[in-house]
């Protein structure tokens, strides 16, 4: 493995073995010294053109903790927002001797093609672009159903486990790796949205649902992942109004009551309380939202390892 | 001094093998005495008559690292072409007598092919007030066709207006269909592809609506209509629909519709980032046969030259557009001929005489004709080739580069003159 572009790129072996690999970095996080040598000399370069506070702070620290030195570039607000393009941002970046690029874009596809032209050699990770792919994150949802699904994790896949993704999933980017991994690790996934922000050719017929009552009975989900509502897909007549969104699609207490005991609600963040999710499922014991961050940690820490340490995956 | 050319043992659209003789820059009947020729074998050459693309972006003036007329032009020569149709949108917008005057008369300074320069429908393509169509239509220029390609007129009112306005002078409007609410942030066919590469979605039916519309308000003003790079196969069954109504419309396809499918975008190359975008086989199979049937008139290349900087970035921030002069024939042929499915009579009628009469050209379009200056082209349909990046044209957003390609052009005759010979560029006709 060279970049990590898509959740597409992980076949279900590799995949087991991040997240058996994230397991041992996650192991590290426990410890009162919480660091490894082994990217000691490599440089990781963290470059956001769309802001992403907590997805940047996880990546560096993952990247600190395996000794690596990270540098933050912060493309929006900087002189470069407007005029310099991605290709000279990035090639600039190189030239200091990046080893690893770590980009967040909102362009769809712009991770691809840095890594398929010739404009850098680095490796590269998709952090989030546009409205395609943000296969950490997938990962690490990946990593923390599978924790909360087995006493034993490691080794194992997620076959028999129900999966409900709840929200615009048209325009999300966690949306769509989820769907790839979670399938590849053999999770059955269902989605849930207003028919504006649900496309039926996301998922197999019959996974797609429009009510989310109807949608928690039928599926009996293990998982629900609620998505985070962009303000401006209201503006753009996704759906009318916050209030009707929260009373159709939003977690809240009695659609709680209908969830199982041990079902797992997850989070990409940050939420927004009392629209997709109200404090009590937030706040709830079958929330795994602190769980997810933490994971998130463990599993950049093994995409880096893996893309810089040199070792075949 | 037109000169004096006999184009021997050349195939004819309908498959006769004749010598074409050229004397004083028309076609004669026989060689006169007296009079020296120079002779061309052309021994299985195809003899067309010159092609006419409706729909070229010249970039001149405004854009001049992109394309400029002169190069455009050489493009053209290359391509087969003898007449071409400058878009309006450019910078300042072709909306003034005196913008489509300087246009026409690059043209001629640049004289390798016919440079027609439509004018634009609205003031600075911009939707609003329409432009001075009067003033362009009797300029120098003597705009027929007018066009804000690039944008939809999307007000109703004022593409009626348009509509009526040309009447007087026998003009024509030809829509860019794109209803522009329906296609915010639109950056590639919308569809099961689209939602998986998470790009913006270009629903079909944004271009059909608008082709509907039109169409209705073409037969309640009694007007004409042409519809630009025609690209799904709903508009190809509306327009069919309404030709067999009477409705007085012509429609265009460009090369790369006639080809190319979404499935190009999934590596996110730019190259492949046109408006209307690429669309699915589905598709493709309707053009093909509206462009058989005679529901579509005419290939056109919209040709669209980007300077590099434009394509060498991620999809979204990307221009759209490719260049197709050079290439059109080849698409042409293989669509028409190669496949079986057509004849030259065919190819003849969309690549230049239909172009020539929704233009009202009457010097184009005519095949060995007495009366007017030669304007001819001639194919070698068995050769096989491969497009560089780099052609005549200043661009090089060739989506064609590195495709191996059947059937290219070998000679264009302009006016009488040779502007294009054994695969290389004259300086101008006749030099």
């Amino acid at each position: 493995m060279r970049h990590l572009l898509s959740a597409a790129d992980l076949d279900k072996d590799q995949a087991i073995r991040l997240l058996d690999l994230a397991e041992d970095m996650s192991d590290v996080n426990d410890r009162e010294i919480k660091k490894l040598p082994t990217l000691r000399g490599k440089t990781v370069v963290n470059l956001f053109f769309e802001d992403s506070t907590r997805t940047r702070i996880s990546f560096e620290l993952a990247a600190k903790r395996l000794s690596a030195d990270v540098i933050n570039f912060a493309a929006k607000g900087s002189s470069i927002s407007k005029g310099e393009s991605l290709k000279d941002t990035a090639q600039t970046l190189e030239a200091m001797g990046a080893d690893a690029i770590v980009l967040r874009h909102s362009s769809s596809g712009s991770a691809h093609r840095l890594a398929h032209t010739d404009w850098v050699g680095s490796a590269i990770v998709n952090a989030g672009d546009g409205s395609h792919e943000h296969p950490t994150q997938a990962l690490l949802d990946a990593m923390t159903i599978r924790q909360g699904s087995s006493d034993n994790a490691r080794g194992k896949d997620l076959s028999g486990i129900k999966v409900l993704i709840v929200g615009d999933l048209s325009h999300s980017r966690v949306a769509r790796s989820n769907l790839i991994l979670l399938t590849t690790l053999g999770a059955e996934v269902h989605v849930c949205g207003p028919a504006t922000l649900a496309p039926a050719s996301l998922v197999p017929a019959g996974q797609v649902h429009f009510l989310l009552d109807e949608a928690i009975k039928s599926v009996n989900p293990d998982v629900v992942m609620m998505l985070r509502v962009q303000q401006e897909r209201m503006s753009a007549s996704y759906f009318p109004t916050e209030r009707e969104y929260a009373r159709i699609w939003g977690l809240n207490k009695s659609r709680l009551a209908l969830l199982g005991e041990h079902t797992q609600i997850l989070h990409p963040g940050p939420m927004n309380r009392g629209l997709e999710i109200d404090a009590a499922s937030a706040d709830s014991k079958n929330s795994m939202v602190l769980n997810q961050v933490r994971n998130g940690v463990a599993v950049r820490m093994a995409v880096l390892f893996t893309l810089l340490s040199g070792e075949v995956n | 001094m037109p000169g004096n050319y006999i184009l021997s043992t050349a195939t004819t659209m309908s498959g006769d093998v004749l010598d074409v003789i050229i004397e004083g820059g028309k076609v004669v009947a026989g060689a006169s005495k007296g009079v020296q020729h120079e002779e061309i074998d052309c021994t299985g050459l195809v003899v067309l008559p010159g092609f006419v693309d409706l729909h070229t972006h010249l970039r001149e003036p405004g854009f001049e690292q992109s394309e400029t007329v002169a190069s455009g032009s050489r493009s053209a020569a290359a391509g087969g072409y003898t007449a071409i149709h400058a878009m309006a949108n450019t910078f300042p917008v072709a909306d003034t007598a005196g913008v489509v005057e300087q246009v026409a008369r690059l043209g001629v300074d640049a004289g390798l092919v016919f440079v027609q320069p439509i004018g634009a429908v609205t003031v600075g393509l911009r939707g609003e007030q329409l432009a001075e169509l009067g003033a362009m239509a009797q300029s120098k220029a003597r705009v027929r066709i007018f066009s804000d390609d690039g944008n939809c007129v999307h007000d109703p009112a004022l593409m009626r207006r348009a509509l009526e306005y040309v009447k007087a002078f026998g003009g024509v409007v030809a829509q860019h269909a794109q209803e522009p609410r329906l296609t915010v942030n639109a950056q590639m066919n919308e569809g099961p592809l689209a939602t998986k590469l998470g790009l913006g979605g270009w629903p079909a039916v944004a271009e059909e609506a608008i082709i509907a519309r039109d169409l209705m308000l073409t037969e309640l003003t009694g007007s004409r209509l042409h519809v630009c790079h025609v690209s799904t196969a709903g508009s190809v069954e509306l327009i069919r629909q309404a030709k067999t109504r009477g409705i007085n419309v012509t429609a265009e396809v460009t090369p790369h519709h006639l080809l190319m499918t979404e499935e190009l975008a999934a590596g996110y190359d730019p190259l492949y980032k046109v408006n209307p975008p690429l669309r699915t086989s589905t598709d493709v199979q309707a053009l093909r046969k509206g462009l058989i049937d005679g529901t579509i008139d005419v290939i056109a290349t919209d040709h669209a030259p980007h300077p590099k900087e434009s394509k060498d970035t991620d999809w979204t921030s990307a221009a759209f557009g490719m260049v197709g002069l050079e290439t059109a024939y080849s698409v042409a042929q293989h669509v028409l001929i190669d496949s079986g499915e057509s004849n030259f009579e065919r190819l003849g009628e969309v690549m230049s005489s239909n172009a020539s009469r929704i233009s009202g050209l009457d010097h184009q379009g005519r095949y060995l004709a007495p009366d007017v200056p030669a304007n001819l082209t001639l194919v070698d349909t068995k050769k096989s080739w491969t497009p560089e990046p780099q052609t005549q044209s200043m661009s090089e957003n060739n989506p064609y580069s590195g495709t191996a390609m059947r059937g290219r052009v070998r000679h264009t005759i302009y006016n009488g003159e040779f502007s294009y010979r054994d695969y290389s560029i004259m300086k101008k006709a006749g030099d």
